[in-house]
């Protein structure tokens, strides 16, 4: 409930309360939305980094839950972001989409983190499956600094970073304070659906070991006696 | 207003794209629930 209201009222402040962009006008209040994504992306893909070092290192299954949880709302954010991405561009560059390095990267990383998913999908046991991915998970993360610097090293299509992108960088204090309020809203919205994903991943270990447990009990004396006459 | 369309649709994406996502983890723990009880159901049978 709080989840969705947060996402209402970040986007009413988008909408409403953010001052409108001189040059690109009413189109330019995606960039709460888009921005707020991909920082959700960047968090949800951060935290399953830690899961799958954790899990390297530790062994514990938690680490591995939360690796896999969180790189499947990474990849939903991300997704998101794509999809919010080229509603803006189609405006904005007249194109749905371009090969410029930003977009180039997100497209691979999220190309990346839907072949570890698919992964995942293909190995039967689980202490295999969670090392495995978790070396692919550590592998592809390092696609995701390069995203981030991306326009910094490349100039292209997408435009300049607005924020910690060096002193010509600026944003209109009134569209900060409305694109912090967003990116908190997204988090917040992301932690949420990540708890209950990773409820979801302990609960799938739990019908596992009773698996395991209901194919190895013992044959109970009535049937034994049955099975021996 | 005349791009207000692509706007209206970001912001729908965001939306159905949390939406979406958390109604399948819902289906899928309903799903995990149902298999955990029938699983100590049959370890509870003699």
């Amino acid at each position: 409930m709080l989840a969705a209201t947060l996402i209402f009222f970040g986007g009413y402040a988008g909408l409403f309360i953010a001052p409108d962009e001189k040059t690109m006008h009413e189109i330019q209040r995606i960039f709460y939305f888009h921005v707020g994504l991909w920082t959700a992306m960047f968090t949800a893909l951060g935290l399953a980094f830690v899961g799958n070092v954790g899990w390297l290192i530790t062994r514990k299954p938690r680490w591995d839950w939360l690796g896999v949880s969180a790189v499947e709302v990474g990849v939903v954010c991300c997704t998101g972001g794509l999809i919010t991405g080229m509603l803006w561009g189609k405006p904005a560059w007249g194109i749905w989409w371009t090969w410029d390095a930003r977009l180039t990267t997100c497209f691979i990383l999220w190309l990346l983190y839907v072949s570890y998913l698919i992964l995942r999908g293909l190995i039967e046991e689980p202490g295999r499956r969670a090392t495995l991915s978790a070396a692919f998970g550590i592998f592809a993360f390092l696609d995701a600094p390069l995203v981030y610097v991306s326009n910094r090293l490349w100039r292209g299509q997408h435009p300049a970073p607005v924020l910690f992108g060096g002193p010509d960088a600026s944003l209109d204090p009134r569209m900060l304070k409305v694109l912090m309020c967003s990116m908190a809203a997204m988090v917040f919205v992301m932690v949420t659906v990540l708890v209950d994903r990773y409820r979801l991943e302990r609960l799938r270990h739990e019908v596992d070991e009773l698996r395991v447990a209901a194919e190895t009990r013992p044959v109970s004396s009535g049937c034994a006696a049955a099975t021996k006459s | 207003m005349k791009n207000f369309h692509f706007l209206f649709a970001a912001w729908m994406v965001v939306w159905a794209v949390f939406f979406l996502y958390q109604i399948s983890v819902a289906s899928r723990t309903s799903k995990l629930r149902d298999e955990i009880e029938r699983l100590k159901q049959q370890l509870r049978e003699p």
